[in-house]
């Protein structure tokens, strides 16, 4: 017999280590770098030095710009789709959903600069112009993000209470306004969630697409630590990580009320 | 068109011929030849009928009898294949729902879960716009239409909630509601509207049996109280009979009878709705002639009257069998089982091979034997529907087999020709040597409803199909079995079998009865 009783808790202790080596420390490590400068002593100058450069707040300015572009496109574009797709007499819906999530499978870095490749060879040019190649690179990239949780919110909509608004005298664009469109809310949220915070932070697509012409959060972090100056890629980092938090709890609310899946947060 | 949409209604039947026209004044709604079909299915077939303003009316039958497709094409979310659905003598087939003045109580309710109660009920009133007259510059009087305004929204669904008991509820959120609560701010949601007709799709179907039964009664009382015209869908003919003014009984997409309650009750059309609305009893009898009806091994008085020896059905309630002296009632038999039902035993009694169900208050032993009758005119004879199976357009294949139902059957091809006989090649010899070739020949097939047996296995029979409905005729069953292309097969049967199981069909090559359409000579090969 053995004298160490077995639980169901010690299982979950390779994940436990793997959380305090690749997780807690890398963060506490962060923060460490962030507050502290080149001797190891704490001190506040690498938050100030960071608001105190106009090019920084420009690169936050540009970052949520882009995010919350990238959101808007991506659901104005995706939210039809998820619609029609989960309408009931769409047949194979399944095989459709598939269709726009394949793209997610080829491996990223070789998509986006086939992406851009593609636009330069429709007469794009990702030098000429940053802005409008990145967003296009952010939407093809972001569009199966939306789609997805749109999807799984939509089929999940009760059709007898579509039917009860018409039935209680709402046209068909006055039922998607008052009933569709708040019944879906969750899913919108989810979706915007998983698409504004990835694009601020996104580094690989501004900079593939942008040709290096743009600097986005994740571009100054990049470029930061490129230098050897770890401690303002750190405070970059933490603003960054504030930021997400900050979104986190915007949205919360909305998500514990209908308790929808697909977030991946 | 008037004489064709004539209503098969009782109130139709009575009134129909004289005063038509009056009639036609009270009705709020009509179906006229109002089909509709999905792919091959027909959901509903050829409906005709009308309902008077400020009736009840229910849609009884069990699932898939096409009840809860005409609810839905009269509010708008299906429409007719065929037909005309006439609201006030408009045909309003064609509109969408947010164009119809009906509203309708979904079964799970359907409320919206993001709205507050209040919102709710309030939904339709914030879409109404008003009419009211006014005069433009030119001194011209104008409809104009308006929004009610929060006030006459307020007062109206504050009066609504009162008439579901919920006054206080409000604000309340709707997850927290339980499900009768649900329910009553549905019916709230739909009559704040005040609807011309108000359309009811099984709405207490979700609810428990005590909370449903103080509904129907609470739904009644909202009736008389509203004078709104009710239609109201339902399998269970219990809610029927308690709360409708006339009840439409359907069952496959086609109207059975339409009828008041205890016009349905007593004088049932067939053996379909005797079995489906209350309990009953049974039974295939020949009617003697001369008001005398033979079933159970008795010949009965009764008050029906028929052609001499025909062959009928027979139902008797239940509660109608008296209990008599023994040995000095007109039939015999023996109680095999006795069951307390609160205010009443039921009893099964065994005469000879049939069963007979017994209400009664007095208390019997069970195992002795006992004597009872049934008056005259509680005997109610109605004409039988189904006598055999036949097949107008059955043929026969290369093989000598019939084709009926889109199934191979075995068959004796030498019936065609009195006499004969098969020779090696399967050719039909008749007696004076002449050869008959009955390849493709088209044949009326006629067989007996014993004679189809049910088999468990789909593989095993030639025909597979679904059983459609079981009706018990005191010592054994008719069972429908429905083939994928829609052809019927009655089958009597001693053994129980389940509605919507998958069976096969298999007939004894002796038992099918064949004539062939067309001259013979058509088939003699030379």
């Amino acid at each position: 017999m053995s004298r160490i009783k077995f639980s169901r808790k010690w299982l979950a202790l390779p994940y436990g280590i793997f959380m305090i080596l690749f997780v807690i420390i890398p963060l506490l490590l962060i923060l460490a770098y962030a507050f502290t400068d080149v001797d190891g002593h704490f001190t506040l100058e690498n938050l100030t030095g960071f608001f105190g450069s106009a090019s920084n707040i420009n690169t936050i300015l540009v970052s949520f710009i882009i995010g919350a572009l990238n959101t808007v496109i991506c659901l104005l574009l995706g939210y039809p789709v998820a619609y029609f797709l989960a309408h009931r007499d769409m047949k194979m819906p399944t095989a459709i959903v598939l269709l726009f999530i394949m793209p997610m499978w080829i491996n990223f870095v070789l998509r986006t600069a086939a992406t851009r490749d593609l636009l330069y060879w429709m007469g794009l040019n990702g030098g000429a112009h940053p802005y409008l190649c990145t967003m296009i690179g952010m939407v093809y990239n972001y569009l199966p993000f939306v789609i997805l949780p749109l999807y799984t919110t939509m089929t999940k909509l009760d059709y007898s209470q579509i039917e009860a608004s018409s039935d209680l005298g709402a046209r068909p664009w006055q039922t998607f306004v008052k009933i569709v469109l708040p019944m879906s809310a969750p899913g919108i949220v989810s979706a915007a969630t998983m698409v504004f915070m990835p694009t601020m932070s996104s580094y690989v697509i501004s900079d593939v697409m942008g040709e290096r012409k743009l600097s986005l959060i994740g571009n100054s972090i990049q470029l930061y630590f490129d230098q050897g100056l770890w401690h303002m890629g750190s405070i970059v980092a933490v603003i960054m990580l504030l930021l997400i938090a900050f979104g986190m709890v915007a949205t919360k609310n909305v998500q514990k009320e209908e308790n929808v899946r697909g977030n991946m947060w | 068109m008037e004489s064709r949409a004539s209503p098969v209604g009782v109130q139709g039947a009575i009134f129909c011929f004289g005063v038509m026209n009056v009639e036609k004044e009270n009705v709020i709604i009509e179906l006229v030849g109002v089909t509709n079909r999905y792919n091959d299915t027909v959901a509903v077939d050829n409906f005709n009928f009308y309902v008077k303003k400020g009736e009840f009316v229910s849609f009884l039958g069990p699932s898939g009898c096409g009840k809860t497709t005409t609810l839905r094409m009269i509010a708008g979310f299906e429409h007719p294949t065929e037909g005309k659905i006439l609201l006030n003598g408009k045909d309003i087939a064609d509109l969408p729902p947010y164009e119809r003045p009906v509203n309708t109580v979904f079964q799970k309710y359907a409320l919206f879960p993001h709205l507050d109660v209040y919102d709710n009920v309030a939904f339709g009133l914030k879409l109404k716009r008003i009419p009211y007259e006014t005069t433009d510059r030119d001194g011209n009087k104008v409809t104009k239409y308006r929004k009610l305004t929060k006030k006459e929204i307020s007062k109206k669904v504050t009066e609504a909630l009162k008439i579901v008991d919920l006054e206080e509820f409000e604000w309340r959120d709707i997850t927290t509601l339980s499900g009768g609560q649900q329910q009553r701010i549905a019916i709230a949601r739909a009559i704040v509207n005040e609807p011309q007709i108000l359309l009811l799709d099984e709405p207490l179907g979700a609810l428990d049996l005590k909370m449903r039964k103080e509904m129907q009664i609470e739904l009644k009382e909202m009736h008389r109280k509203l004078g709104i015209t009710f239609i109201y869908v339902t399998h269970d003919q219990e809610e029927a009979l308690t709360m409708s003014d006339t009840i439409v009984v359907m069952k496959d997409g086609q109207i059975q009878q339409i009828g008041t309650p205890e016009d349905i009750y007593n004088e049932p059309k067939n053996a379909f709705v005797a079995d489906f609305i209350g309990e009953s009893n049974l039974y295939e009898g020949t009617y003697m002639g001369n008001r005398k009806v033979r079933f159970l091994n008795h010949i009965f008085d009764c008050v029906d009257d028929f052609p001499a020896n025909e062959k009928v059905n027979v139902v008797v309630r239940p509660e109608d069998v008296k209990f008599a002296e023994v040995g000095k009632g007109m039939i015999d038999g023996v109680l095999t089982e006795k069951v307390f039902k609160g205010i009443h035993y039921e009893y099964t009694m065994m005469v000879g091979r049939n069963e007979v169900t017994i209400q009664s208050t007095r208390s019997m032993e069970t195992g002795v034997p006992v004597s009872v009758n049934i008056a005259p005119d509680l005997i109610h004879i109605m004409k039988k529907t189904i006598v055999s199976n036949v097949y107008d357009d059955a043929y026969i294949d290369n093989d000598n087999r019939v084709i009926i139902a889109g199934g191979a059957f075995d068959c004796d091809v030498t019936q065609l020709v009195p006499g004969s006989s098969l020779d090696e090649e399967g050719y039909v010899i008749a007696p004076d040597g002449k050869k008959y070739d009955f390849k493709d020949a088209d044949v009326l097939v006629d067989v007996s409803l014993s004679d189809i047996e049910i088999i468990d296995n789909e593989e095993d029979g030639v025909v597979c199909g679904k059983i459609v409905s079981m009706i018990y005729l005191g010592n054994h069953y008719q069972v429908l079995i429905r083939t994928e292309d829609d052809e019927d097969f009655v089958a009597d049967t001693e053994y129980t079998w389940n509605e919507f199981d998958r069976v096969s069909v298999r007939i004894p090559a002796e038992k099918i009865r064949m004539t062939l359409r067309g001259e013979v000579s058509k088939y003699v090969k030379d």
